[in-house]
Order: C-alpha cells, then structure tokens, then sequence
C-alpha cells in the first residue's frame, strides 16, 4: 500500500527522525475457526513530535493498531519500530491511554496515576506534585482521594489520561480518550492536548470518531477504511499553531473536515462494512 | 423562582412520608422479625405444655433457657467455647494460610497444578467424617486433631477460589501493567492479588461455617473437652435441654465468626459488593 497525500510532503522528513515506523503490517485474528482480517498493509512514517490523528470506522483496526504499535500483540505480518529499534514488547517510552479509561478499583485516583511510577521505579517525590496538577488540569481536583467506583465515566476517562501523561512518555498513543465527555468539555481537553503536546514535544498518535477532533489536534489526518483496515489517505493539515477553537469554524477547517467526511463515507469498498459505523 | 417556591412548600410535605416510611421499614426490618420470633416461642413454649411432650424428647424453651442460664453461670461454657473456639479459629486460619499458599504456588507454577491438584481433588471426595476417626487416632485426643480437621475442611474452598481469583484478571488490565513493562513479580502484587482478595473472602467466608462443623465433627469422634464433647455428654445422659442451650451456643459462635469475618472483608475489599462463589 503506498500513503497517499491530498498536499504535498514538506521538507521535514530527512532533517527529523522518525519516531515510528510501521511498515507493510497486517493483523489476522482467528475467531471461532475462521481468519479475522483486522489490518491490510498499513504503511506509516511518524516523524519525532508529530500530531497523527487516525479516524476510521467503527471496528477498522484502529485500537488494534495501537497495541501492535505498543508491543501488546504482534503483527501478522510486517514490521514495526520505534526510534529506529524494532518493536518486539511493550516499552517504558511509550504512554497509552486505552479505549476504556481501565482504573484499578482498588487504588485511589491518586493512586492509579501514581502506577505507573510504581512499576517503573520512578522516584515518587519527583512525580507526585506532577500527578495532583495533572488531576487538577483534567478537571479531578478534590478527587485524589476518591476511589474509581465513585467517578463518572468520563471522570474516569479524565484520570486515565493523566496517569498516561505522569509520567514522561516520549511517545503518547490515544485511543479515543474523549469519548465519555460531554461537547464541552471535549474541546476544552483538545486544546489542553495541543497545549501539552506544544509544551512538551512528545510525539502524539491520536484515535478519535470525531473528525473535527482529528483536524483541530493533527499535523497528519490518517484515514482509515472499514475492515480490513487500510491506510486510505492521510491528509497534512496545514493550519498555524497554536490553534484555537475559533480556527474551527474557518473556511480552510470545514475544507478539511468536508473531504475526509466525504472520503469515509465512500471509503468502505473492499470491506464488510461494519453494522455499527458511525458515520 | 414560582418553581423554587412551590418546592419550598412541599419540603414538609414531603419529609413526613419519608419520615412514616422509615418507621414502616424500621418495623419491617427490626420489631416484625422479633414479634415473629418471641411468636414462635410462645407456641413451642404452648405445644409442649399442652400436649406434654417430655423433656427427654423434646424440651420447652424455657427448660433450655434455664439450662443456658446454668451452663453460663456455672462456667462450664466458657471452657467448652474456648476450646472449640480455638479448634475452629486456629483450623480456619491453618486451612486458609495453605489454601492461599498452594493456591498461589499452583498459578505461579502451571506444572504444580497437575502434580498437586489431583490429590487435593481426591482428598476432597472424601468425606471428612470418614478420615477424622484416623486423625484422631494419629494425633490423639486433644486440640491438635480437631485442628487439622478444620484445617483439611477449610482448605478446599479457600483454594478453590484463591486460584478462581488469581486467574480472572481482565485482558485490559493485563494490557496496561505489560504497556508499562511490569515484570510477572509487579504483576502479580500490583494486579492478581488485590484481584483475588473477592475470591479468597467468598472462599473464607465458606470456609468459616465449615470450620465450626469440623471442629463438632472432630470432637464427636473423639474428644475430652469442647462444646461437641458436651453435646453427646447431654445426649447420653438425655439432658435434650442442655444439648439444645449448646446448640444455641454454638450458633452464636458461629455467628460472632462469621460477622467478624464480614466486617473484616467489607474493609479489605470495599471497592466491590461481596462475591458469593462457592465451591461446588
Ligand atoms: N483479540 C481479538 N480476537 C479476535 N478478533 C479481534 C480481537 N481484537 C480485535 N478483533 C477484531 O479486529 C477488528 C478491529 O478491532 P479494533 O478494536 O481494532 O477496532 P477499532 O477500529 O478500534 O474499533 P472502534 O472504533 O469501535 O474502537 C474487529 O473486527 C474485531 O472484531
Ligand atoms: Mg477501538
């Protein structure tokens, strides 16, 4: 599968290094006796501090993508690696925030952010101040106590993605992080990601249903089609940063947002298009 | 704001059902079960003075309040209870403490489970009223043999469930401890054991009715002390009165047991209403 891409490639590509590289990956599940084709020849370039947003139908591949990347599962076929070392398990430098926000019920909220500087023997002075901001920041100040069973679910969500961000990831991977959240709130989290993304200079792959989350946060859109999940398109959104949520109603924004709808809306040839797509 | 008043209004209104329906279910809850039960006296109380069933068959409550009275205030309870008491909590401690440990040691090492398991299966199928005769012949009269009868009674479900809880950790869960590179150790400490805590209580709180049962069973076959021993002392000597004030003796036993064991589980394991899974 070549990538195609709506704008030209700028001139990045040699000067950074990637952070990533998927190359010719397929996944096949076997279900109950028969071969489920979950990814197709995805091919993927992620340059050190890039935004990839990834959008896709329902059941396409996205959040499997995501674990192959993160040496959860491995490929069927293809290769995978990261800052140029071949991905064969799971790595400290890479942050995931799950689909469901997965809290230990047992832990409090504090706690739970404070995991993953227990299992990686991080030094818990230095990252406990960063943990009490970060609830602060997605909006769970007063909650460090409260235990997981007491949250809302997007409260959950919210923990979940500031435990993924406790501790200093390189490489961030987002599997819908926001999709128990109301309207509002949602685009109040997109602009802190921007923030913190700026701030930061993490490298952020980012899966979303929305498409308007995926143009305000990407530097890349990554278009997926229907199972078996293929790369259809990834379009370079070229729009100054920081953006703001005014940006989302420009000319330049609905543009984007009109193509890649209408490339999802016929980008379901070749596969069975899953009952439950959302679009 | 016409809302806001019209709420105002009603509060009063509205507190004095809640108020009546609190009494209503605190009667439910706590005087009707009471009336039911001093009822229920009262007729057996009635029934065997009417139709004058003799004590030696069946006593009037009474009888046995006045025979629970005695066995208090002479203080011979006190030894029997103590004595059963330390055979039950001591068997139920050893059976849970092996039961956690070859549970854990059987998940740990997937190989034990097909060396060990068998014969703990086996020793299960065998009813424990059949093996305590040898126990008691092998470790004699005393505390010990009841000991590892309660003990061999309490490991199995306490195992059962232990290795139930330790393997039923959620694949997303799994995912994000490897996501972070636990080791198997971290895995273990930080995910499987609180895990398991729901199980192992389920097994113990089976375990701690069983443990009362063996301890009785223990003492039947063989013993000098120890509120089992009493029991067939008054039967032998058809003081049923008697045998019926140690029967309420033991179930309060067996009740200050297991709603210690419950108080303790419902701090342990706050974060999930009880698991009922039981053995078999
Ligand atoms: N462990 C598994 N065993 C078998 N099939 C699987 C497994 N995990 C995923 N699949 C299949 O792979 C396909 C892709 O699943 P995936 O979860 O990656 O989709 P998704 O794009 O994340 O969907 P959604 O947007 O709804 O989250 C689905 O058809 C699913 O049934
Ligand atoms: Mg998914």
């Amino acid at each position: 599968m070549t990538r195609l891409s709506v704008i030209p490639e700028q001139d990045q590509p040699t000067s950074n290094s990637p952070a990533l590289v998927i190359d010719g990956v397929d996944m096949v599940f076997s279900r109950a006796g028969h071969a489920v084709h979950a990814l197709n020849g995805i091919d993927l370039n992620v340059k050190e501090g890039e935004f990839i947003s990834v959008v896709g139908p329902s059941g396409c591949g996205k959040s499997t993508l995501m674990k192959l990347v993160a040496g959860l599962r491995a490929p069927t076929n293809g290769r995978i690696s990261i800052l140029g070392e071949p991905v064969s398990g799971p790595r400290a430098d890479v942050g995931i925030v799950f689909q469901n926000p997965v809290l230990l019920p047992w832990r409090t909220v504090f706690e739970n952010v404070m995991l993953p500087t227990d299992i990686l023997k991080l030094d818990r002075t230095k990252t406990e101040a960063t943990a009490r901001d970060l609830l602060a920041l997605v909006g769970l100040g007063g909650f460090e106590d409260a235990y997981p069973n007491e949250l809302s679910g997007g409260m959950q969500q919210r923990a979940a993605i500031a435990r993924a961000l406790a501790y200093d990831a390189p490489i961030l991977m987002m599997d819908e992080p926001f999709g128990a959240l109301d309207a509002m709130t949602r685009e109040q989290m997109n602009v802190e990601v921007q923030r913190i993304w700026q701030a930061s200079g993490k490298t952020i792959i980012f899966i979303t249903h929305s498409i308007p989350e995926a143009v305000f946060l990407a530097d890349r859109v990554v278009v997926m089609s229907a199972r078996p999940g293929r790369i259809l398109k990834t379009f370079d959104i070229d729009m100054p940063r920081p953006r703001t949520l005014d940006d989302m109603v420009s000319n330049n924004f609905g543009d984007y947002v009109k193509e890649i709808r209408a490339l999802l809306g016929s980008g379901t040839e070749g596969g069975q298009n899953d009952a439950q797509s959302n679009w | 704001m016409t809302l806001n008043q019209t709420g105002n209004e009603t509060v009063p209104a509205y507190v004095a059902p809640n108020f009546r329906e609190k009494c209503a279910s605190g009667l439910r809850y706590s005087l009707l079960p009471t009336v039911v039960f001093i009822g229920l006296l009262i007729f057996w109380e009635t029934v065997v003075h009417v139709m004058e069933v003799p004590g030696y068959i069946f006593p009037a409550p009474s009888a046995v309040g006045k025979a629970f009275y005695h066995g208090i205030a002479s203080g011979v309870y006190f030894i029997d209870l103590g004595v059963t008491a330390f055979e039950a909590v001591f068997g139920f401690i050893l059976g849970s403490f092996l039961g956690i440990a070859l549970g854990t040691i059987i998940v740990i090492f997937p190989l034990m489970e097909r060396i060990v398991y068998p014969y703990v299966v086996a020793l299960q199928t065998v009813p424990k009223v059949a093996i305590a005769p040898l126990l008691v012949v092998w470790f004699g009269f005393g505390i010990s043999s009841k000991v590892i009868i309660v003990g061999l009674v309490c490991l199995f479900p306490v195992l059962v469930n232990v290795i139930a809880g330790l393997r039923a950790v959620d694949d997303e869960r799994l995912d994000l401890l490897a996501a972070l590179s636990a080791t198997r150790w971290q895995i273990f400490r930080h995910l499987r054991f609180p895990n398991a805590m729901p199980f192992v209580f389920a097994g113990l709180n089976t375990a701690i009715v069983l443990s009362v049962i063996g301890a009785i069973v223990g003492e039947f076959v063989g013993a000098t002390k120890g509120v089992g021993f009493r029991i067939l002392q008054a039967n032998y000597s058809l003081d049923i009165a008697a045998a019926f004030a140690l029967f309420v003796l033991l179930s309060l036993m067996g009740l200050t047991m297991h709603s210690t064991l419950k108080f303790i589980e419902r701090r342990t394991v706050f974060w999930t209403k009880s698991q009922d899974i039981r053995d078999s």
